[in-house]
């Protein structure tokens, strides 16, 4: 028998309504991966109380016949998500020791679903980084190596400690959120699937706010089909938050056919850049062809704004932190430090420097500085009307195709320290920074390996609200790249 | 643009962010080169284009003027650094 811990979502929903194993032991199977796999840090805080008490309740469900679509499943929760008397950090100094008193609306979505949770996942401080370098609880290793290599690889960021509990069968699934990227790139640098919805689909309610016009939560997981199942649980209206949509939640997993026949796939040309690595390029083609066996139409587009996509992130999404991070003060929750005889400006001064990481600090500067009087013009009312424009891209686009597919990352997993340089780091989002800039559907699925071993993904863009269409595609490539191969640890 | 170190002492008092003089130059450098190369966003012609201001259009929903919660003073407080006689407590702000 498949150990407990390889099965999908969907094989363990099959195996609990047999009955042939519990979700006592589900959980239990679940917990002690976790225990094993300590030193990849992928959790911050371990709820093995809480997971086995919700599996109970799932098992009472299951004998009664009464129950949720994801009752047993095991499942870790990034950090960013507020989950009610269980510490939430966001990665940061600064929120250590946070108990909220309330559940997000994502994450209890998902536990009225019937979930298990097994703890808090780590990540970047406040999802800023690609590569779980900026976390304040220590850096999340992904399970993988690069051929005979020992040096240690980041699991991409900022949803990393997400990327590698899944990776490495510690969690069936994982909630991740997306400001520009962070679902996808991470997803892609492990070998496993993740899908960033449409902006509003999944409330922001209770998620440590980054950047409010980007971020956006959405689940990772070994399966297109197991996104789906997860995604069907997250989505939905919510009063309290303003932007949320209020629109019809199909169910993604009982419309997933995989089918690409009739459907036109665009191929963005500014995405093949200069200097590409030739595996990327390769490994896009292939997905080409694949979507051309399926019985997709290939259609050349173009997204003419590409290369200012990158540069406008890096002011909105500063800007937004800066100003959303301005709660940070040491007054209502979190760390204080007031020095000897300070006054109140001394204490938020005081509290800052101390609690937030070194990248935290350069962003919430930027972003200050770009909003400050007589540069606001010139920056920030410029970036927003770039992204204007980088929308209308994809607008134009949507009249000659359905979907759109372009590689997820320009390069596979790198080592720590390998990207020191912050703008180097920045980089690595230049294929996903533009879909959040326009709110749109995107998932990366594993589509191959590197020349040394390595998990690569290939992303696939879709239209407002449809989800479906870009699960559909991630299908069709999961299928064609029938990816089997496993991290060493 | 160049960000010089009275502007990055400037933008640290402005986020309330303390920092160490050892620190100002270096932070100087890291801002000056991100400045510098979202300057290009310079050469983009948006005349004539909005701002974006709602990424997917949407409208803020309405709803009956009521009192939905409160009469939670513990809740919000519990994770006060200093709770005093129901309130937030702070360092002196008056002499």
């Amino acid at each position: 028998m498949t150990a407990l811990t390889d099965l999908t979502i969907a094989g363990m929903k099959a195996g609990l309504a047999a009955r042939d194993f519990s979700a006592v032991e589900l959980a239990d199977a679940h917990l002690a991966a976790m225990e094993a796999a300590r030193g990849l840090n992928a959790f911050i805080v371990e709820t093995p109380d809480i997971a086995r008490a919700q599996a109970a309740v799932a098992d009472a469900a299951l004998a009664r016949g009464d129950a949720r679509p994801l009752a047993g499943i095991p499942l870790g929760i990034k950090d960013l998500f507020c989950t009610e008397g269980v510490q939430t950090t966001a990665g940061s100094k600064i929120l250590q020791g946070f108990i909220p008193q309330y559940e997000s609306t994502v994450s209890g979505k998902l536990l009225a679903d019937g979930a298990v949770m097994l703890g808090k996942l780590n990540m970047d401080e406040f999802a800023m980084g690609s590569s779980n370098e900026t976390s304040a609880y220590g850096r999340v290793i992904s399970p993988w190596k690069a051929g005979d290599s020992n040096r240690e690889l980041v699991p991409g960021g900022s949803s990393g400690g997400s990327a590698s509990a899944v990776a490495a069968r510690i969690a069936a699934g994982a909630t991740g959120t997306d400001t520009g990227g962070s679902i996808r790139q991470p997803a892609a640098f492990v070998g496993i699937s993740g899908i960033k919805p449409t902006y509003g689909r999944c409330s922001r309610w209770g998620v440590v706010a980054f950047a409010s016009s980007l971020d956006q939560a959405g689940p990772m997981a070994r399966s297109v089909a197991d996104c789906a199942l997860m995604l069907t649980s997250m989505c939905g209206y919510d009063a309290k938050d303003s932007t949320s949509l209020n629109v019809p939640v199909p169910d993604f997993a009982a419309g997933l056919t995989g089918d690409m026949r009739g459907r036109r796939i665009g191929i963005p040309r500014e995405y093949r850049l200069d200097g590409m690595d030739p595996g990327i390029i390769a490994l896009w083609e292939q997905g080409i062809a694949w979507m051309k066996d399926a019985g997709a139409e290939i259609v050349e587009v173009s997204l003419p704004h590409t290369k200012y996509a990158l540069p406008a992130y890096y002011i909105i999404a500063p800007a937004e932190a800066s100003s959303n991070l301005a709660r940070y003060d040491g007054v209502r929750y979190g760390l204080r430090v007031t020095p000897p005889g300070g006054n109140l400006a001394d204490m938020y001064a005081a509290t800052r420097a101390a609690g937030f990481g070194a990248e935290v600090k350069r962003r919430i500067m930027i972003g200050t500085y770009v909003l400050s009087a007589g540069f606001y013009d010139a920056y920030y009312t410029q970036a927003q009307k770039v992204r204007t424009l980088i929308a209308r891209d994809f607008e134009r686009a949507w009249e000659q195709c359905d979907l759109l597919l372009t590689p997820t990352a320009p390069s596979a997993a790198f080592a720590f320290g390998d990207k020191a340089d912050p703008l180097e780091m920045y980089l690595n989002d230049v294929f996903t920074v533009p879909s959040s800039l326009a709110g749109l559907p995107a998932m990366s699925v594993p589509a191959g390996l590197s020349a040394d071993g390595l998990p690569l993904g290939l992303q696939i863009i879709g239209r407002p609200l449809d989800e479906a269409g870009v699960l559909d595609a991630g299908l069709a490539i999961e299928r064609a790249a029938g990816f089997t191969a496993r991290p060493g640890r | 643009m160049s960000v010089d170190e009275p502007t990055v002492r400037k933008i640290a008092r402005l986020a309330r962010i303390g920092i160490a003089d050892d620190d100002v130059a270096p932070l100087a450098g890291e801002l000056s080169a991100i400045l510098g190369w979202i300057e290009q966003l310079g050469e983009v012609d948006t005349a004539g284009v909005a701002p974006m201001t709602a990424v997917i259009p949407n409208h803020l929903a309405w709803r009956v003027d009521q009192v939905t919660d409160g009469d939670v003073q513990g809740k919000v407080l519990a994770n006060a650094p200093d709770a005093t006689s129901g309130f937030f407590a702070v360092p002196k702000v008056i002499e």
